[in-house]
Order: structure tokens, then C-alpha cells, then sequence
């Protein structure tokens, strides 16, 4: 680990003189006000986050979450967020290459928009948002100062009412012409050495990036307001202050190699000014036209007080987790319950999504959206990485500590799944109203949760962002922990897909038995439920299975691999059959359950589906028996059908045809 | 030697493909340049220009560089325009058309293959008429003479189902009157190495080569 928590992102080394920067940040309040700008900004945000480092943006994921998509509000939303996206991703050239999309009615007036962006930097020229050495002057560098986004950050966390409408203003408008060239600059600047520090003026804006910059470093500063580039005229300092403008960054520079800074925004057409500079004072000094309008120690407005709330368990959880699934009967069709819950939107394809987002671009995308993980290459090392965000409200609602820490283990395997190692993770916890003593106890659960399953996986947490207040009129959201791992594969060769590959390939379960239909898309999508308790977790099999399927994958035994999440074994081996470039059948047999709808639907941490050409079964077997990993052989790949038997019963018999119609329409339906 | 605009994201995939893959000398050309009396070949490529907050292509198509370009092509120099890069092209007046809203009305990424009609020009000689190519795109404005690529389905078919954004008669790619100017949507710097699912791509940039050294002008280098 290069940078943890603190700075604008995490940096990890990925050897051969490169880092990976990474964060994941939330737009939510915005995007419900005005989803399309809401959404373009929140990916601007994030985007300038990874360049203030030093990184050039190769990738972004976006994990959104909305209401059910048969409602027209909601799919206005959807429309409007997904071509924001699209919009300001696909224009300033950074690829949109993966994600989730998931749907829930606790989402219907509080959609969730969080955005990851991962960068690459060399490792011994990474930026910090630092105001070091007294003297040094500050650079106000980028777009104009308007009246956009003030209070942007308070209205972010404040619950919402009936009157959302009149908020519209608070929400920036995004520029993504001026952010390509802010990024070519800034990393052009950090080329000659002139800078000594930078900082995106995100939330709150140059209030924010004055008080902080020097708080990191124990110095202050002295600014000028009446110098600060203005797109309207008679902004008060307050107004100056607390705008949250797009695409402007503050930066120190070192005295005395300003005419670098003033050449290079110059050549790009971006306003460059020096608006200040660094004092030995810990005290920040506002200046209009000379005159002091603000005098605040820098401690007082970068450190955050700390709450101590009370918390308690929300009153409802007990009978929720008293609830039986097995209570309700058995599907009549399981042919019919399993098209269900492939068609549900939140396990459907997303094509129609990210059919709109250029995957392309940056030419390093070697596994595009729709497997497990989205893996890119490391031009000229022969590495390549993968990343993938992960988060599921339903289990983090019913157990959030459990939850938490299975978002972790989920995120992480999905990487393992492509055949990379995770070397780290960042987090967007969105929870509701903290004042309330039931969400805090959430939030508190669930990062306990979260910090079990890093430890135990050793995955470090390099950063990430807390959404609060995710309520309207008093109804929170599902408490949605959304998990970015990025992982590294050596060689990118050795890059793993989910799909099956071809006819005779042996189909292998690895991992536990132990699953439940509590919080899972079964119960949901058939009884429209969510209760019970979550499947068991046991974090050290977790990372014997995780550390078994790379070994596989290392060996080169392994031609797919595939995590079971949502919805089950059943769809995991669904999906593994259609959504490669060539769907093909599988004919499968497993163990029977307490009961059929158990074994094919039930959820449970810490497995994974894996295929193996049959000359390699016997090496499969050797490497397994040696793993400590539980696992048997329950296929084979083949034919023009998808067979499912449980307990010896022939229960699913279904033509690939109807497999991918279900999946393939499940969502898209709704927005054609 | 090829100059390439420098004004939008796809600039470094073919920075990389021509110079990385193709280990030819390239350098960016910046868009207040005017002299470009060094370079054998300009590229235009893809992406957003000026963010194309106007239409796409709109602004870049007065910008200097491409003022400069016609006083080029008439010293026979060659022009590659690709994605936004045709876009500006058209919107320069250099080839004949607009380009409007998909039909979808969204923006769509995603794989396409293109059927050679045109063997003549110095980017397609060395494809055989008829030949399939597989080619990604990822545009929002891209409908469309001379008539080089047109979109087909796998098997070379010119129908509605190959068309990916509804253009006119499945129109790809086009060159100018003299086949020194040419066009395309699909963007061959995504399909010029294996790694990245195809080579298809690479066969513009071999029979560009190609044609620069017979013609004897490839002494720039």
C-alpha cells in the first residue's frame, strides 16, 4: 500500500514502477434532483480525485441502485443517470467497464449513484493534497467560479422531502471538455516539479481545499477571493467560498516556478491565477480586495468532531429473522421459478446500460462488462489488473455485520474469479439518518463487518466515502455497503472469464454446502420477502476457497470461473451458459438440500463455480485434494440444453433459447 | 511520418497502435498548428472534440489545424478520419454528408463488421472486395460518395440487422473524390492488436503504409 485513507485516493504498488489509484465516491442526493447531471458530475468528481494524484483515469464502474423499473419516475432516473454516465465518462475518454445495477422500492425517491475510478500513476510520482513550504504560492487552476453547488455538500446531507424540486440548483453542471484539459495539464505541471501539492475543490469548494491542504501539512494560508476567476459578477465571499463550480483545482507550486505552472494552463486555455500563498501560521486568512472577511484556525474546519450516538438494533430485525422460508411452498414449476429470477431486473443483463458507456477507450479493456470482473491491461508489463464493485442491501439490511463483511468477501471473489490476486478495496457505505440510532447501529455493524473480512482476507481499505441521510419522508434506504476490490493478475494471459467455453468441460462446485433463501432474489422475486437469516460466513474458508480457484487458474487448469451470488447456483450456472459470445448447455447434478428451492436458489458466501478441459481433471483433483478447499464435480458442459437434477430429480430442462430471452429481457423491457 | 489531431481521448490508442504495434514514427499535432508540411498522413481521431457540445464535430471542423488541411490533401497528403474524426471531416466540408443521431436516439458501444465495396484507395488496398472485418464502434452521431466500408452482418450481409445506428444504405465508411480523405465510424485502433479481440483493423493502417512508400513520399520519416 502506497496512500490509505486521508488523501483524495488510495494507491497501491503494482510493480514495474507503477501504482493503482483508486476510490469510490457517491453522487446519490444530486441524482435524484437531476439524474443526468447528477450522475455527469459525480463521475467528474471522482475522475479528478485520481488525476489530483498524479494518475491518468483508466477505468470507472458504476454501482447504481434504483426503485422497481415498472414505475415511470424510476425509469426516468435510470435513463437520465445511465446518460450522464455515458455523457461525461465517454467524453472525457475514460472507460465505463463495469459495474452493478440493482433494484429495490426502498430506492424510489433515494436512488444510488456511487462511482468508482481506478488510475494509473508512476509509483514515485504520486501528488498529495499538501500546502508544504511557507511562501509557496497557490494556484486557483481551471474552470470559473459561478454560483453552482452551493451548499451542495449540506444539501447531500440532508434527508429529503416533498419539496426535492426547489433543491435543482444545488446540483452542479458538468464540463467535460474542460476536465480533459484540466487532466492533461495538472499532468503535464506534475512533470516539471513545480508542484508541490493539489486538490480538487470538490465538496464545499475552496473552503474545503484552503483549510485542508494546510491542516495536512501543519502550515495555513492567505488567499485572495477578489483574484479568484468569476463567470458571474457580484459573488459575495461567501458565494466564492462555498461554490462547488466543476473542474477547478487548487494547487501550491513552488516558489519561484510559477511561469511553469502559468505556461502549461495556459497552452491547455485554463484560467491560472495565484490567489494566495503559504503561511507558517495553522490559520486560514480570507482577503477581499485587501480587507480580511474570514480569520479561522485550519483545525477547525478540516477536523471532523467526533459523535459519540447511541445505536441500537432496529425493533423489527427479530421477527424478520424468525421468519422460515421453508414455510412457503415449493415453486410448481422450478423451470418456471428459475426464468423468474434469471428475468428479475436486478439479475438480468445490463447490456441496454453499458451499451451506452465506451468500454473501449485507452484500447486496455481485455475482459469487457458482462463477466465477474472487468480486467485491463498494463501496456508494456504483461500485468494487467482487475476491478470490480460489489453490494448487497437485502444482507447487510438483515445482518449487517455479516453483510458487510460478505460485500468484502463478494467484491474480492469476483476478482479471484478473473484469476487476479485482490491487493486492495474502497468502500461507499449509503445508510439513512444517522440521528436515528438504528441506522448508526447499521453503520457501526457493518464496518465491523467490512474490517473482519479485510483482515481476514488481507485486503487493506485505501479510501472510500459515507453517504448519510439516503431518506425520504422518513424512509431510509436498504443500508447498501458497495465494495471496490482491485486485484492483480502477473501474467494477463492467465485472465479468466465466467462463461463456459466448450463441450466436455467438467463443471466444479467449490466452496460450502451451507446457503439460505433468507434475503435472497428467490424470495423476493416468487414471494416478494425479504427476511430470515443470512447463510453462515466463515472468513479463513473464504480465503482457502478464493486462494484455490487462483491456484487452479495459476496452474491453467481452469477455462471459466464464475461467483455464486444472487439468485443462487442455479443462476450462476444460467448465466455461465448464455452470456458468452457462444451460449452453450450443461447438464448438471447436485445434492438435495432441506429442500430443491434450497439447493438451487439458496445464497451463501465463499463459492465459486468452476470449469476443467477434461485432460486437466486429474491435476484439478491433485491441486484440490492438497487445497483444504471443500469442492466436488457436479457437470458437464455441452449440448444445446441447460439440465438441472437435484437429489437425482430431473427439475429444469430448458433450451438456451429460453435461458437468454429470460435474462437478456429481464430489464431491458422496461426501457425499450 | 503521421500527425495526429490532438483533440480527443482516442489520440492515444493511435498513438500507441502506430507507434507501440506499428513502430512507426507518429507525433501530436497540436490544433493551432497550421504548418504540417512534415507529415505524410494526418489522423483525426475519435472521441469528443471540444467536447462536441454543439454537434459532433462542429467545432473542431473550423478549428486551425483543420484549415490547414485542404492546402495538405491538395500536395497529396493522406487523411484519416475516424469516429469524430469523420465527423470533423464532414463538418470541414473535406467529405461530402452529415452525420445525425443514431436511430436508437443513445449512444451505442459495441462490436460491428464492415463489407469492403472499395479496393481502390490508398487505405483499403490491401483488402479483398467482399471481405468481412470486424470492427468496434462507440459513437452517438454516426448515421452517413464514396462508398469504402459499409456495415453487414457476420456472414457479409448488407441488411438492417448489421446496422448498428440506422445510417443511410449501412454507410461506414466513405473516401473523397481522389480516395486520399478517408472517413469511417468504426475505430480500427481497437482492432489492431489480438490481445484486444481482432487484427482486422490493422490491414488501414498496413495498406496506408503501404501506399506511402510506393508513392515515394515516404522520405518524411
Amino acid at each position: 500500500m502506497l496512500q490509505g485513507p486521508g488523501e483524495n485516493a488510495g494507491a497501491v504498488d503494482i510493480g514495474d514502477g507503477w501504482a493503482l489509484v483508486f476510490k469510490i465516491e457517491s453522487h446519490n442526493h444530486p441524482s435524484f434532483i437531476e439524474p443526468f447531471q447528477g450522475a455527469a458530475t459525480g463521475v467528474g468528481g471522482i475522475l479528478r480525485d485520481i488525476f489530483t494524484m498524479g494518475a491518468r483515469p483508466i477505468a470507472l464502474l458504476d454501482s447504481l441502485r434504483f426503485g422497481d423499473p415498472d414505475d415511470p419516475k424510476t425509469q426516468h432516473l435510470i435513463n437520465g443517470v445511465v446518460s450522464g454516465i455515458s455523457w461525461y465518462g465517454n467524453c472525457f475518454g475514460c472507460p465505463t467497464v463495469g459495474g452493478e445495477i440493482a433494484f429495490d422500492p426502498s430506492y424510489a425517491r433515494n436512488p444510488l449513484v456511487n462511482v468508482m475510478c481506478v488510475g494509473l500513476a508512476r509509483r514515485d510520482r504520486i501528488f498529495r493534497a499538501r500546502a508544504e513550504g511557507v511562501d509557496n504560492p497557490v494556484f486557483y487552476v481551471g474552470n470559473k467560479t459561478g454560483r453552482d453547488g452551493i451548499h451542495g455538500a449540506s444539501m447531500a446531507s440532508a434527508t429529503f422531502d416533498e419539496e426535492v424540486e426547489e433543491r435543482r440548483p444545488t446540483v452542479q453542471v458538468g464540463d467535460p471538455f474542460t476536465e480533459k484539459r484540466l487532466l492533461e495539464a495538472c499532468l503535464e505541471a506534475m512533470q516539471t516539479g513545480a508542484i508541490v501539492g493539489i486538490q480538487d475543490m470538490g465538496a464545499a469548494g475552496l473552503a474545503c481545499c484552503t483549510s485542508e491542504m494546510p491542516a495536512r501539512s501543519g502550515t495555513g494560508m492567505d488567499v485572495e477571493l477578489s483574484r479568484v476567476p468569476q463567470r458571474e459578477t457580484g459573488m459575495t465571499p461567501y458565494e466564492i467560498l462555498l461554490s462547488e463550480s466543476q473542474e477547478r483545482m487548487l494547487l501550491v507550486a513552488a516558489r519561484g516556478q510559477e511561469h511553469e505552472v502559468r505556461r502549461i494552463f495556459a497552452k491547455w486555455e485554463l484560467d491560472v491565477v495565484e490567489i494566495g500563498h503559504v503561511t507558517a501560521e495553522p490559520e486560514l486568512v480570507v482577503r477581499m480586495h485587501g480587507e480580511v472577511v474570514a480569520r479561522v484556525p485550519v483545525d477547525a474546519l478540516a477536523e471532523a468532531p467526533v459523535y459519540e450516538k447511541p445505536t441500537e438494533p432496529p425493533a423489527a430485525l427479530a421477527a424478520l429473522h424468525r421468519f422460515e422460508p421453508l414455510s412457503l411452498p415449493e415453486p410448481a414449476s422450478y423451470e418456471g421459478a428459475l426464468l423468474s429470477v434469471l428475468g428479475s431486473p436486478t439479475i438480468a443483463s445490463k447490456e441496454w446500460a453499458f451499451r451506452q458507456y465506451d468500454h473501449q477507450v485507452g484500447i486496455n479493456t481485455l475482459v469487457l462488462p458482462g463477466s465477474d470482473a472487468a480486467v485491463l491491461r498494463i501496456k508494456g508489463t504483461g500485468r494487467a489488473v482487475a476491478v470490480k464493485t460489489d453490494g448487497n442491501g437485502r444482507q447487510v439490511y438483515l445482518d449487517p455485520r455479516r453483510g458487510g463483511a460478505m460485500a468484502l468477501c463478494e467484491a474480492a471473489r469476483n476478482v479471484t474469479c478473473a484469476g487476479a490476486r485482490p491487493l486492495a478495496a474502497t468502500d461507499c457505505l449509503n445508510f439513512g439518518s444517522p440521528e436515528r440510532p438504528e441506522i448508526l447501529w447499521q453503520f457501526a455493524e457493518s464496518v465491523d463487518g467490512i474490517a473482519s473480512a479485510c483482515r481476514a482476507l488481507d485486503i487493506p481499505v485505501v479510501g472510500g466515502n459515507v453517504s448519510f441521510y439516503n431518506e425520504t419522508s422518513g424512509q431510509a434506504i436498504l443500508p447498501t455497503v458497495v465494495v471496490g476490490v482491485a486485484g492483480l493478475l502477473e501474467d494477463a494471459e492467465l485472465r479468466t472469464t465466467q462463461w463456459f467455453k466448450a463441450a466436455g468441460h467438467r463443471i466444479a462446485l467449490l466452496g460450502p454446502q451451507a446457503v439460505s433463501l433468507g434475503g435472497s432474489e428467490y424470495l423476493w422475486c416468487l414471494h416478494r420477502r425479504l427476511a430470515g437469516t443470512l447463510a453462515p460466513l466463515d472468513l479463513e474458508l473464504e480465503r482457502r476457497v478464493q486462494a484455490g480457484c487462483r491456484a487452479a487458474i495459476e496452474a491453467g487448469l481452469v477455462a471459466s470461473a464464475h461467483d455464486c451470488a444472487e439468485g443462487g447456483i442455479a443462476v450462476a450456472l444460467a448465466e455461465s451458459s448464455v452470456t458468452g459470445p457462444a451460449p452453450i448447455g450443461a447438464q448438471v447434478s447436485l445434492p438435495m438440500a432441506a429442500r430443491a428451492d434450497v439447493t438451487l436458489f439458496g445464497e451463501g458466501p465463499s463459492r465459486i463455480v468452476l470449469t476443467v478441459p477434461s485432460e486437466h481433471e486429474r491435476r484439478f483433483e491433485v491441486l484440490m485434494a492438497g487445497s483444504a478447499v471443500p469442492w466436488m464435480w457436479i457437470g458437464t458442459v455441452g449440448g444445446e440444453r441447460f439440465g438441472l437434477r437435484v437429489g437425482g430429480q430431473p427439475l429444469v430442462n430448458l433450451s438456451l433459447a429460453q435461458i437468454a430471452h429470460a435474462w437478456r429481457n429481464g430489464f431491458e423491457r422496461y426501457m425499450a | 511520418m503521421s500527425g495526429l489531431f490532438r483533440e480527443s481521448e482516442s489520440q492515444e490508442d493511435f498513438h500507441y497502435v502506430l507507434g507501440e504495434v506499428l513502430q512507426q514514427p507518429v507525433k501530436y499535432v497540436w490544433h493551432r498548428d497550421r504548418n504540417l508540411a512534415e507529415f505524410d498522413c494526418i489522423v483525426l481521431p475519435g472521441g469528443f472534440s471540444y467536447g462536441d457540445y454543439l454537434r459532433a464535430g462542429a467545432i473542431a471542423g473550423r478549428s486551425p489545424v483543420v484549415e490547414a488541411l485542404p492546402e495538405f490533401i491538395s500536395r497529396g497528403g493522406f487523411v484519416l478520419g475516424s469516429c469524430n474524426g469523420f465527423q470533423i471531416l464532414c463538418e470541414a466540408g473535406l467529405l461530402p454528408g452529415a452525420l445525425m443521431r443514431n436511430e436508437c436516439l443513445q449512444y451505442r458501444c459495441q462490436s460491428t463488421y464492415l463489407v469492403v465495396e472499395n479496393t481502390e484507395t490508398p487505405f483499403t488496398r490491401g483488402m479483398r472486395p467482399g471481405q468481412v472485418l470486424k470492427m468496434p464502434i462507440s459513437h452517438g452521431e454516426g448515421k452517413q460518395s464514396q462508398i469504402v466500408l459499409r456495415y453487414c452482418t457476420e456472414d457479409g450481409r448488407v441488411t438492417k440487422a448489421g446496422n448498428p445506428n440506422g445510417s443511410l444504405e449501412n454507410i461506414a465508411g466513405i473516401v473523397n473524390d481522389e480516395g486520399t480523405v478517408l472517413g469511417l465510424m468504426p475505430h480500427p485502433e481497437r482492432a489492431a492488436e489480438a490481445v484486444m479481440g481482432g487484427t482486422d483493423g490493422l490491414i488501414i493502417f498496413h495498406s496506408l503504409l503501404g501506399s506511402l512508400v510506393e508513392d515515394g513520399s515516404f522520405l518524411k520519416r
